[in-house]
């Protein structure tokens, strides 16, 4: 066990936990942010994606040794106070979550993409898209809501 | 009053204070009179001390509170029954709250996700109650202002009085409204006056779900809660014969290790530490049934369509001698594999078993039968054991199965803890129940002029019951007919999976109806309605079936697909009824590269009044991509007994790069609501084979489709 300090949503946290330990459990069962989802443990759902220096990453094989002082975003640190992020605006509007397990991954991918691409083809949006599974299947509002926010952020 | 905290008591109490009274309404769902519905005042609400129904609660601050009792897996049942409510009782809908419901069997009467039941059974008791409420709103705002109820009418969470243009708003009347006595026989409304039902209402639960708030099963913690994983043999037919948990135990974290029926669960402080130390323990297992592979069931397959012995399900006029005279037979067989659910949260459930009763929490779809088989295994009175309904991340009937909560409650009872058991991905995909793979054998006799007479259909499942569905299309149009099946009992432990059974018996009749078609030289829209006329106007036997609804989404379907008409692409036609509704549906496929490409899939759906056409609309085109997924890429496979596939690197689901456009259409027709978790699902598999054969000359008779070389070498 060791101690980490953690930047997350723009506040400091402290976790002791063993190094190897992936920062998607440090977030759920150490800092009870449990917005972030276990879906598949391997990198290939992206239940799981969160920020990491505005990048997206799959937290469940990232180990928290390697998180150093990087700023990690989750869903939690999306909206600011009340207002939400122009991607979960959309979200909201497009009435995209079936279940709804997955949607804090889906957000998290969209989010990044936008950050970089504000103004994605339907192409982009899809290849950026295509990591993250949806079980409910509500790809076409998951499409649909993304293009969406594109707008909202002009 | 039990001896155990209950939940909805401490949320309705809260809501008692913070309303500071109001109009409380209990009403019965197991009765649809109004005489079960009871008025509470407010000191006998805020007491905690009534046993009241389900209900819906009105304060003073025009806020309405509704409570939600059924499981929400997606489905949107927590947004469609309020709606309900609220529709009868003209509230603002933007003042309406909903409250997800525990277990209750009190107060509520089926607490089950499944078989697309909960609005056809639920309509006529939600409306009553909502119409009900305002009938008292109404009654109250006449006594304040000494006009005749008559000459009030209500609009939008106010009653309003038009020859005056007063106005009170249901707030304000709601101490007055709890006064008056439960009106008896109240009015519903007029279809065609609905205002709420059959509009796009966004999900009441979108905000808490896209800002990441703990709503699931996974995402419940509780003070003091222990974390376990738990090893399960890994292959079915194994049992363990030995277990040295000496290394897992020393591991960081690790509390303790108990091993109970073939489970080998690892307890510790979080889940990472117990997912690791599981890897560290040592079992050794034995044998002690079949250690199936892929390739025993293929084998079995064709005995047991070759066995001279079967359950007939249906015998009309005479087979034999149907084919014996028929001037062509179209004979064909359609096999499908396992499947995982995989509903996106893995299992998991929490239990807290103390000596004067029990605590459970978390996903499941029939919590009632789950608190039963908890109640039985620990030998306690039902009354003593309290659940509490998580959302569910998924169910797709996996949560039908209660496996896992007994897992958390015998394992707390033994460890004396509470405690949560989560699965892995892992643990759920190779551990759990499946969709048990099924081969049908299709046979039709056509007479000279291309009518089938005769109609043979024999299922072969795996631990499948009854995979056949005797009643349904087209039974009833075909003269002569048998309809069997026989089982293979497998240890590969299998469950109900979305549109059990219909989920590919669906795809499997319509391909071989779309062969018989083709051999009877018809096109296959008016093969199937020639059928259907057959069956309206001299029906053989019983039918399941509604002939009228079922040409109403064929007709709906093949205008809005251009059926017949569109020459830019091969189109697929199937239709199919399952669990009260009708789905017509039309694939398009267009070849590019030389390959088939599913561009678009055109569904119109009969179920009925639509009540929230957003969650309505996702249900359908949802349900196709699942269908299509499914069909297109997944695939169970075993080997020894155990499972081929592990995670979602080789279990394949769809992903956004693969999906059809899906066009969904209803037919409006005004009757009560039949259904739509399911329906919308089966008739996919169909579409897309008669569309993909249309499109290559290439039958797709198993699936997963993209792994026949049909479709490889198309």
């Amino acid at each position: 066990m060791a101690i980490f300090k953690l930047q997350i949503n723009g506040r400091s946290y402290e976790a002791d936990v063993e190094p190897d330990t992936p920062l998607l459990w440090v977030l759920r069962d150490s800092l009870g942010l449990v917005g972030t989802k276990y879906g598949c443990g391997i990198a290939q759902c992206g239940a799981c994606t969160v920020h990491v220096n505005g990048n997206a990453m799959r937290s469940c094989v990232y180990p928290v040794s390697a998180v150093g002082n990087a700023a990690v975003t989750t869903i939690e640190g999306l909206a600011k106070g009340d207002e939400l992020h122009p991607v979960q605006q959309a979200w909201d509007e497009v009435d995209v979550a079936q279940c709804g397990y997955c949607q804090a991954g889906q957000i998290m991918s969209a989010t990044a993409l936008l950050n970089k691409n504000p103004n994605p083809s339907a192409e982009e949006i899809d290849n950026a898209m295509n990591g993250n599974i949806c079980r409910c299947g509500t790809y076409h509002r998951i499409r649909e809501a993304v293009a969406l926010a594109s707008t909202k952020l002009k | 009053m039990s001896e155990i905290p209950n939940n909805s008591r401490r949320t309705f109490m809260k809501l008692a204070a913070t309303a500071g009274g109001g109009l409380f309404l209990g009403f019965s769902w197991t009765s649809s009179v109004a005489s079960a519905i009871e008025v509470f005042d407010d000191a006998a609400a805020a007491s905690g001390n009534i046993d009241f129904n389900s209900y819906l609660s009105i304060s003073p601050d025009d806020v309405i509170t509704i409570l939600s009792p059924n499981p929400e897996l997606g489905q949107n049942i927590k947004t469609s029954f309020p709606m309900i409510v609220a529709e009868e009782l003209d509230a603002d809908w933007t003042k309406v709250k909903v409250v997800q419901a525990p277990l209750d069997t009190n107060k509520f009467e089926r607490q089950v996700t499944g078989g697309s039941g909960a609005v056809p059974h639920s309509w006529e008791r939600l409306r009553k109650a909502g119409a009900t409420a305002r009938q008292m709103m109404i009654e109250a705002a006449a006594k304040r202002w000494n006009v005749a109820a008559s000459t009030l009418a209500t609009d939008n969470g106010m009653v309003v009085h038009q020859a005056s243009g007063r106005k009170l708003s249901y707030g304000e009347l709601a101490n007055e409204a709890s006064k008056i006595p439960v009106p008896q026989d109240v009015k519903l409304k007029d279809v065609k006056d609905f205002k709420l039902i059959g509009k796009e209402i966004r999900n009441v639960d979108n905000r808490e779900m896209i800002t990441g708030q703990p709503l699931y099963g996974m995402d419940f913690y509780k003070e003091g809660m222990l974390f376990a994983m738990i090893q399960r043999p890994k292959a079915f037919g194994l049992k363990v014969k030995s277990v040295d948990a000496a290394a897992a135990k020393a591991m960081p974290g690790i509390v303790d290790v108990v091993t109970f029926k073939n489970n080998v669960a690892v307890v510790g402080k979080s889940t990472w530490q117990v997912n690791k130390a599981r890897k560290a323990l040592k079992i050794d297992y034995e044998q002690e049934g079949a250690l199936e592979s892929s390739s025993d069931h293929d084998r079995i397959f064709k005995e047991l369509l070759n066995s001279p012995e079967a359950t007939v399900r249906r015998k009309d006029g005479d087979v034999d001698a149907a084919f014996k005279k028929a001037a062509k037979v179209v004979k064909s067989e359609y096999q499908c594999p396992f499947l995982s659910h995989s509903p996106m949260e893995p299992m998991n459930f929490f239990a807290h078993v103390r000596p004067d009763g029990v605590e459970l929490a978390g996903p499941t779809q029939t919590p009632e039968m789950a608190r039963g088989m908890v109640a039985k295994l620990l030998d306690i009175a039902p009354e003593k054991i309290t659940l509490d309904l998580t959302r569910l991340g998924g169910g797709f009937g996996r949560r039908l199965s209660a496996d896992y909560v007994l897992e958390a409650a015998e394992l707390s009872s033994m460890i004396k803890a509470p405690v949560k058991v989560i699965w892995t991905r892992e643990d759920d995909m190779t551990g759990g129940t499946y969709r048990p793979a099924v081969r049908y054998r299709f046979e039709a006799a056509l007479d000279k002029k291309g009518n089938m007479i005769g109609y043979k259909l024999r299922g072969a499942g795996i631990n499948s019951g009854n995979p056949t569905r005797e009643d349904n299309f087209p039974s009833g149009a075909v003269e002569h007919l048998l309809i069997e099946s026989v089982e293979h009992k497998s240890p590969i432990t299998t469950g109900p999976w979305r549109a059990p059974i219909t989920n590919f018996l669906a795809f499997a009749e319509q391909a071989f109806l779309d062969e018989v078609a083709q051999a009877a030289k018809k096109d296959p829209v008016q093969f199937r309605l020639e059928l259907l006329d057959k069956a309206k106007k001299s029906p053989v036997g019983a039918i399941k079936y509604d002939i009228d609804r079922m040409k109403g989404v064929i007709d709906l379907a093949v205008e809005k697909s251009g059926w017949g008409k569109n020459n830019k692409v091969a189109q697929g036609f199937s239709v199919y009824f399952s669990h009260r509704s009708y789905v017509a549906q039309v694939a398009d496929v267009a070849m590019k590269n030389g390959k088939p490409v599913v561009e678009k899939i055109h569904a119109a759906a009969d179920c009925g009044i639509v009540v929230n056409l957003s969650g309505a609309y996702q249900q359908v085109r949802g349900g196709v991509i699942d269908g299509f997924g499914h069909a297109m890429y997944s695939n169970m496979t075993f080997k020894d007994g155990a499972p081929e596939q592990s995670n979602f690197n080789n279990y394949r689901l769809i992903r956004i790069k693969e999906i059809p456009e899906v066009d969904v259409h209803f037919v409006n027709n005004g009757i009560v609501p039949t259904g739509l978790g399911e329906p919308a699902l089966p008739p996919t598999g169909g579409a897309v084979a008669n569309a993909i054969y249309k499109a290559t000359g290439k039958r797709l008779r198993n699936q997963p489709f993209f792994e026949q070389p049909e479709l490889k070498n198309a």
